[in-house]
């Protein structure tokens, strides 16, 4: 009965997400394919998951699961319905001292059942000016754990106009996700050298001709 | 309305639909040939665009026809929602902050519901001018309060230039539904059809016909449209107005003349917004048309087209 009500909430957000958005996909350095993957997006919105989420193939999007923050995502009923039986989001706690499991191995968990992730590697929505904030280690621990997994940096882009943080009305605007090409941890890279490289590649997929807002 | 009016009116309006079938059917028979002849594999792009184009204007032509015969309701429906995808398409390129969060708001769920509604109700004091003034008042206001910021003039100015052209231009098309044209009683649906046949013939012998033989462009900087191009496309508006003066109240020789106002606004609009594009340096507006790019792309004639057209026929034959 939940399993329903789950799936029909998620087909609704999809649909709310596209009549707002009108979100698409630009898979410029990997195939829409059901190959098991680890994308890692910027985050500047609360509407970041939803949109991510929603644009690749529904095919897809059933098998990869969202990392998320329990903190965030437990605090109410409706959003425990929403992050982990919608999204079937990987729930972690950012907050150490709550942590009940190492939350790498948590993740390791779900990419060992088969699932693809989807991860916010700055830990949290990006306030500042700059593109991207400093990477957490966790991608990097993530990578070592399972280094054959592609890694496909994912820019999200103009979803801080459609809703800035501290709004809560969406205004309706066009989003692109894009998906770049994948990337690896070598064998002899240091943790910084990494994930200064994985965030250059994110970064490196923002549109250019766009102004950042002031 | 009187059974046999809205009868007479149905008969023109699939009158002009089975034309613009048969137009279609002859392009469509066309390119399959081509297609044969030059593309067996899918692999020529220029015959596989036409293609794309093609099943677009299909999909185009079959829901204005829907929403023309379903009467004045279905008509602003349609354009309604049209108008919508415009302003989300046009407002994602143009400068905004945080501060102007609200007025954005104020732009998509008061201002554009409320102008389709008065276009509905058929209350022209209210819908010609609540853009023009209490739109254009209210928002900037919001925006100051929000805490004003840099380029506060360009980012209003952008704002409102917008919703001047996604809703105020293109809420006309459904606009003249509401027209009380002298002796002709509900028939003013067919205005539309007039409109849109009109600018879209003129839009397209341009683009096929006239930029092949054209050389002198009129606006090198941001459009391939040539003067001989515009001739072709004036020339070919007027000739398809001629034919569909039956559809207005207009005499032969004004149907002629409004033609080719509505062809020149048309083209002026196509300019305008080709000038934004390259400004903002995107080839499309968007891409939920596929093989025309996005909904401005594809209306960026008929919205400068519109207001002139419902003011032309409004002085000439409105009670």
């Amino acid at each position: 009965m939940r399993r329903i009500a789950a799936n029909i909430t998620g087909q609704f957000l999809a649909l709310l997400v596209q009549f707002i958005t009108a979100a698409r996909a630009d898979w410029r350095g990997v195939e829409p394919v059901n190959k098991q993957r680890i994308y890692f997006a910027n985050h500047t919105s609360n509407a970041d998951l939803p949109t991510i989420w929603t644009v690749p193939p529904p095919a897809l999007r059933r098998v990869t699961r969202p990392v998320a923050a329990a903190d965030y995502w437990l605090k109410t009923k409706a959003r425990a319905f929403v992050g982990p039986e919608v999204f079937r989001a990987v729930l972690i706690d950012r907050r150490t001292d709550h942590q009940t499991e190492d939350p790498i191995e948590k993740i390791v968990a779900a990419l060992d059942e088969g699932a693809s992730i989807i991860i916010f590697p700055e830990g949290g929505r990006n306030r500042s000016d700059d593109p991207l904030m400093p990477f957490k280690a966790g991608l990097y621990n993530i990578a070592k754990a399972r280094p054959d997994i592609d890694l496909v940096p994912t820019w999200i882009n103009n979803i801080s106009s459609v809703m800035p943080s501290g709004e809560v009305i969406p205004v309706p605007l066009g989003c692109t996700v894009i998906f770049g090409a994948p990337l690896h941890v070598e064998d002899t890279e240091s943790k910084d050298a990494f994930l200064a490289r994985a965030s250059g590649e994110l970064a490196a997929l923002a549109p250019q001709n766009e102004e950042q807002p002031s | 309305m009187i059974p046999e009016i809205m009868s007479e009116t149905t008969t023109s309006l699939l009158l002009v639909i089975s034309g613009a079938c048969a137009l279609l059917l002859v392009a469509t028979i066309g390119g399959e040939i081509l297609r044969l002849r030059l593309s067996p594999r899918g692999n020529h792009p220029t015959v596989e665009t036409y293609t794309t184009r093609l099943h677009s204007w299909w999909g185009m032509v079959f829901l204005v026809s829907v929403a023309l015969l379903s009467g004045h309701t279905g008509v602003v429906l349609l354009f309604a929602f049209a108008s919508f995808a415009a302003l989300r398409e046009f407002l994602t390129l143009t400068r905004k902050t945080k501060a102007d969060h609200w007025a954005l708001i104020g732009a998509f769920y008061i201002v554009f519901p409320l102008q389709y509604l008065f276009i509905w109700m058929g209350a022209y004091g209210l819908y010609s001018i609540f853009i023009p003034v209490y739109a254009f008042l209210i928002l900037p206001i919001l925006s100051a309060l929000r805490g004003a910021g840099t380029n506060f003039l360009s980012r209003v100015s952008e704002t409102q230039w917008g919703l001047m052209i996604c809703v105020f231009g293109a809420s006309h098309i459904p606009a003249l539904v509401t027209l009380d044209i002298h002796g002709s009683t509900g028939r003013s649906v067919l205005l539309i059809a007039f409109l849109v046949v009109v600018v879209q013939i003129g839009d397209l012998a341009e683009y096929y016909a006239g930029r092949r033989i054209g050389k002198t462009r009129i606006a090198p900087a941001i459009s391939p449209k040539t003067k001989a191009g515009v001739i072709c496309g004036a020339s070919a508006a007027m000739a398809t107005g001629f034919l569909l003066t039956w559809l207005t109240p207009f005499a032969p020789l004004e149907a002629i003349a409004v033609s080719l106002a509505i062809y020149l606004f048309g083209v002026g609009g196509s300019l305008v917004l080709a000038a934004i594009k390259a400004d903002r340096g995107v080839k499309n507006w968007g891409h939920l048309i596929p093989g025309q790019g996005g909904f401005v792309d594809q209306m960026d004639s008929v919205v400068f087209a519109a207001p002139i057209f419902f003011h032309l026929t409004r002085y000439l034959y409105g009670a």
